[in-house]
Parts: structure tokens; C-alpha cells; sequence
């Protein structure tokens, strides 16, 4: 899924000046599980900025909404009639989240109230760690299901590095180096020889911006 | 919120206390069996397990006028539901650093760890809180 984090409530502030009347819209899928952008922050946000107006004299209004998908027309259909009513949409969706509702409303400002980090998974309460780049082109069969794009440091196709020291990372100790993992892994699985196959360097120039797929 | 009893010169402040039902409200219930004194400031809102307690609570509380806000639950390794009353502990730190992002500063909120046989206890907590937030003054965002 994606994982974004919120914005301090300072900058989000900052970004609110000038405007009067505010939907703070979250969004119920990727942000909601990472609890960056679901419908408890979206009420968390929007007590949070009534009290910091409070606190510093003004009266702004915060509506609050929360929307199943942000990057989906479908569901922001729902919205449409809300968004009329306000200056600005403080959105607690994800980069694409903001970018949808930008063009579905062209004429209301829309406004990033998290930021985007990347596509990663839970491994224990509270902690959400990058598992894939999204290079568009995968290479987890030959490295036993664990990335090196995304999980070493260097982004190497053959590994490991000279640097590692007892299993981590010369680049970040605390971080496992990922050719020790492979490395563990494939041990596991019987299949140590496919180290010995030299991957081609891996040509991210076949990669342009923005990307599209049409089925 | 019916609260505030301010008049020019004296202020007694509006508690809200959050309190687990198998410690800190059977605590208070207790206090009350021993005809224990202790302020009339307190506003007991009793939770199934401290560790129910969300920031969302905490904020609202003080959104709608309260003074100060507690939290309440089993001492550490006594929660009836294992580890509530430590979840209850990072969300009471949570809200802390929301209400210092906002400028009401964290010394209103605060979190307690008692037993149930503790009503003695309760009433000291009771009044050591309201004194603090007499002398912290009314909540700014209090009638606004």
C-alpha cells in the first residue's frame, strides 16, 4: 500500500492562511490503514486546527469528510456538492489523492495535508517499511522474493557490497543489509546457485514519466 | 460542556477524568465508600479498560471547554486486558504533543496508573490535578 505521513500542523496551517471555510476530506484505504489520512485523523486534524484557531483568535470553519478511494472519480462524486460550499480542500489522500480532486474540481484549491513516502507494509504495530520502488521491472524471482532495488542501499543487482558488517548495512546499521537476506533466503529454499547468475545492469532509462498501462 | 464555576477572583477549574473501570473508577467508587474528600472539580467518565482511550477523546474534552483532562488506568502488568493501560500511555502521549503543536501546552493532560484498592490514591490524584490546573488558569480555549 502507500504510506505517507501528516504534514506538522504548523506547515498545514501555513498553507490554510486566506482561506475560511475548509473540508479536511480523508481518504479510507491506504492512508487510513497507515493512519495518516482515515476518517479518525481527518477528526483528529480538524479539532486540532479549531483549537490552534481558538488559541490564536480566529474562527475558521473545518468540515470533515471521508471519501472510501480519493483516486477514483466514482467516489468523489459524493463530494461534489460539499466542495461548492468551501474555499479550499485540505486532503488527507495520498499525492494521487490530491492530484484527482485537483482535476475533478478544477476550481477549488486543493491542498496536501500528508506527505507521500512510498509503497511499503506493517511489520509490527506502528512501523511501515519500503518493499517495492515500482521500477517496472521485477527481478524478485531470481532474488528470492526480496527486493534489492528497494531494501539495499545501493539499489544493487549483484551483492552484496564489501560494506556489510554482521548482516547490516555500511550505509545505515540498523538497516539489514538485503544481499544477506537473499542470500539467507535462498539457502532456505535449496537454491544458492542462482547467485552465481550475473544479473545485467539494470537499465532504468527504459523507465519514462509519467507512466501509464492500458489493458 | 456546563462547566466553570469563575467568578472575578476565583477560578475552579473543569476536570475530565477518564477512568478504567477495573482500577482508577472502582477507586474512585471506593473513595467515596470511605467518605474520602476530594474536589468536586473531578468529571469521572468511565471507560471498559483505560486502553479504549483514543486522542480523538482527549482533544474533544478540551475542545469543549475543559480545564484539564486524566487518564486513569491499572498499574503496569495489572490491565485486565493485558497491555490497555500502556496503549492508553502512548496516546495520552500522543494527544500531549498535539496539544503542544496547538499552543495549550501538555501540562493539562496527564496520565495515572492505580489499582482499584488504591481510593486514597485516587482522591490525592484528584486533588493534586485540580490544584495544578488552578494554578495553570482557565483553558484559553474555554467559551470561545
Amino acid at each position: 500500500m502507500i504510506i505517507a505521513k501528516q504534514k506538522p500542523l504548523g506547515e498545514i496551517r501555513e498553507m490554510l492562511e486566506g482561506y475560511e471555510d475548509i473540508l479536511v476530506l480523508g481518504c479510507g484505504t491506504c492512508v487510513a490503514i497507515c493512519m495518516a489520512g482515515g476518517d479518525k485523523e481527518v477528526e483528529v486534524l480538524a479539532a486540532s486546527l479549531r483549537m490552534a484557531d481558538k488559541m490564536s483568535g480566529k474562527n475558521r470553519v473545518f468540515k470533515e469528510h471521508t471519501v472510501e478511494r480519493q483516486c477514483e472519480w466514482e467516489f468523489l462524486d459524493e463530494i461534489a456538492a460539499n466542495v461548492k460550499q468551501v474555499d479550499a480542500v485540505l486532503s488527507l489522500g495520498c499525492g494521487i489523492g490530491v492530484q484527482a480532486i485537483a482535476e475533478r474540481f478544477p476550481e477549488i484549491p486543493v491542498l496536501p495535508g500528508l506527505d507521500t513516502l512510498f509503497m511499503g507494509m506493517p511489520v509490527e504495530e506502528g512501523i511501515w517499511v519500503e518493499r517495492c520502488s515500482g521500477c517496472g521491472n521485477c527481478i524478485l524471482d531470481q532474488t528470492g522474493g526480496i527486493c534489492p532495488i528497494t531494501r539495499c542501499s545501493k539499489g544493487l543487482v549483484n551483492g552484496p557490497c564489501g560494506g556489510y558488517r554482521d548482516g547490516k548495512c555500511e550505509v545505515d546499521p540498523t538497516r539489514d543489509c538485503a544481499w544477506i537476506q537473499i542470500y539467507e533466503r535462498l539457502k532456505k529454499m535449496g537454491r544458492l546457485d542462482m547467485l552465481y547468475i550475473p544479473q545485467p545492469l539494470k537499465d532504468h532509462s527504459k523507465v519514462g514519466h509519467p507512466r501509464s498501462i492500458t489493458l | 460542556m456546563k462547566h466553570e464555576m469563575i467568578s472575578e477572583n476565583h477560578f475552579e477549574p473543569v476536570i475530565v477524568a477518564f477512568c478504567c473501570h477495573y482500577c482508577a473508577y472502582a477507586a474512585a467508587d471506593l473513595a467515596g465508600i470511605m467518605r474520602l474528600q476530594y474536589p468536586p472539580n473531578i468529571r469521572v467518565i468511565k471507560l471498559p479498560c483505560s486502553g479504549t482511550i483514543d486522542v480523538l477523546h482527549i482533544l474533544k474534552a478540551f475542545e469543549l471547554g475543559a480545564d484539564g483532562v486524566f487518564v486513569a488506568g491499572c498499574l503496569e502488568g495489572g490491565c485486565h486486558f493485558v497491555e490497555g493501560n500502556i496503549r492508553a500511555k502512548r496516546r495520552v502521549d500522543r494527544a500531549k504533543a498535539i496539544l503542544d503543536e496547538i499552543g495549550l501546552g501538555n501540562e493539562r493532560l496527564e496520565m495515572f496508573f492505580m489499582s482499584s484498592s488504591e481510593g486514597i490514591r485516587f482522591a490525592e490524584v484528584a486533588g493534586e490535578m485540580t490544584e495544578k490546573v488552578r494554578k495553570l488558569g482557565p483553558s484559553p480555549l474555554k467559551g470561545v
